[in-house]
């Protein structure tokens, strides 16, 4: 059962999966000495390793740790006690960089990245270049934590933002076991806003995608039926619309980690993603084409890598100051067991199911 | 060996049944996999049923298997609480519609 949720952050509690040495000794440890097979060694059975990249197309920005919630499964360990934010002079960077590689894609992600200070101009920058989809990844309470944020519905509509939000469950106990106390009622409250300025009405080509991860510690079901379902109850009990749900699996990193190792459920949860190991998910993996950028400037293979700090295998273009898409094409993809995540079943990405 | 009948760690080795005899195996999670995709029954109503079924042949691994099964379908606890007590409802009343056999027996052999 979750229990109930301390407002800290693991970094504001002084927890020691906080230091990431603790966590990759968990990952690469206990069952992985001996009795399940490494990453790795799937992928080298799968004849796919190392990994490569693909053609880069997504610039994912992570704007800041700092959120106005602490969620149990974040693997950001985000939380409003954290203080790292990205500059303005790394967002001019990543502009850029954005412009002179023709990356089609920015995904702004956080924390709240809707919280920096520089949001909203970085938007209005993004767009201006010609910035082909603009990705923000919002908690939906943000929209009503303070009035500066009332009218995002509206600065969403005008630069055609692609928004993609968490909706863990369709009713109450379980989105606030995992995203806390009175989410449910506040991204209800959101979407309901978010629908009256059109955004997932049919034909609006305002794309409002809601995000379904598990509540505990098992593996999501296909992504086609739960989206059925979720349409149907948001509809039927609230008169919500939305464009898809993209169905995510829980990665065994930070908070969702502390989790699975306080419940007793590490080790059948490693199983579960191990059997479920489905090689088809490799072509489709976020990190073949996209870039991941932290707080303060540094790259990623993809999100999960960043919060591992586990920094792009290219020693001369690790920080956006020194972005070389050539070197970074040629770059191995860094993987560990949490990878496992990202290929069970479906598979998983920040997109959704990948087969 | 263990020393109880049970060991849940026999659960994620189901399909080693086929050592003994691999073609029967086969046919058979070959039959049981396509019995729990969406048909005119969803997947999730699907898991719902076997876990009804479950408590009412007291399988522990099938228990287990299909709490999960039905909460990664996206039933609610309510939901997998009611096909218990489907579940009971049934063995109950199976018990109960005895109870006329007895009676028949029971007049049968009374003056």
């Amino acid at each position: 059962m979750l229990e109930k949720k301390s407002l800290k952050s693991l970094k504001g509690s002084g927890h020691k999966l906080s230091q990431i040495k603790n966590q990759i000794e968990i990952l690469e440890g206990g069952l992985f000495q001996n009795e399940l097979s490494t990453f790795s060694d799937q992928l080298k059975s799968s004849v796919q390793y190392p990994l490569k990249p693909l053609a880069l197309s997504v610039m994912q920005i992570n704007l800041g740790y700092i959120c106005n919630q602490v969620c149990k499964h974040c693997h950001v360990d985000a939380g409003p006690d954290r203080k790292e934010i990205m500059s303005k002079e790394h967002l001019e960077k990543c502009l850029e960089v954005l412009k002179s590689n023709s990356i089609d894609t920015v995904d702004l992600t956080g924390g709240a990245p809707e919280m920096n200070p520089n949001f909203r101009w970085f938007v209005m920058e993004a767009s201006r270049i010609g910035v082909k989809k603009i990705i923000v990844r919002s908690n939906l309470t943000i929209i009503l934590a303070n009035k500066k944020y009332y009218d995002l519905p509206d600065f969403f509509k005008k630069f055609g933002i692609h928004l993609i939000s968490s909706l863990p469950f369709y009713e109450k106990k379980k989105t606030d076991a995992q995203r806390g106390e009175g989410v449910f009622k506040k991204s209800i409250a959101a979407l309901l806003k978010l629908n009256a300025v059109g955004y997932g009405k049919a034909d609006s080509g305002l794309v409002l995608d809601l995000v379904y991860n598990p509540a505990g510690a098992f593996l999501p079901a296909r992504q086609e039926e739960l989206e059925k379902e979720f349409k149907q109850k948001l509809k039927s009990d609230f008169n919500i619309e939305f464009n898809q749900l993209l169905s995510i699996t829980n990665l065994p990193i930070s908070r969702f980690l502390d989790y699975l190792l306080v419940s007793d459920n590490y080790e059948s949860y490693m199983e579960k993603l191990v059997d479920a190991y489905n090689p088809a998910a490799i072509d489709n993996l976020m990190c073949r084409n996209t870039i991941s950028i932290d707080w303060d400037g540094y790259m990623y293979d993809c999100d999960f890598n960043q919060m591992l700090a586990m920094k792009v295998d290219a020693p001369s273009s690790q920080h956006i100051d020194g972005f070389d898409r050539t070197e970074l094409a040629n770059r191995e993809i860094r993987v560990n067991q949490h990878c496992y995540g990202c290929t069970a079943g479906s598979g998983s990405s920040c997109r959704g199911s990948l087969v | 060996m263990t020393d109880s009948y049970y060991n849940p760690k026999d659960l994620r080795k189901f399909k080693d049944i086929k050592e003994f005899e691999p073609k029967l195996a086969e046919k058979f999670f070959d039959w049981y996999g396509e019995v729990f995709k969406a048909g005119a029954l969803s997947e999730k109503e699907k898991a719902l049923i076997a876990l009804g079924v479950a408590h009412a042949i007291q399988c522990p691994y099938c228990i287990d298997a299909y709490t999960e099964e039905s909460m990664k379908k996206g039933a609610t606890e309510t939901m997998m609480m009611e096909a218990v007590h489907v579940s009971g409802a049934i063995t109950g009343g199976a018990t109960m519609i005895h109870g006329l056999q007895m009676m028949n027996k029971a007049k049968k052999i009374s003056m």
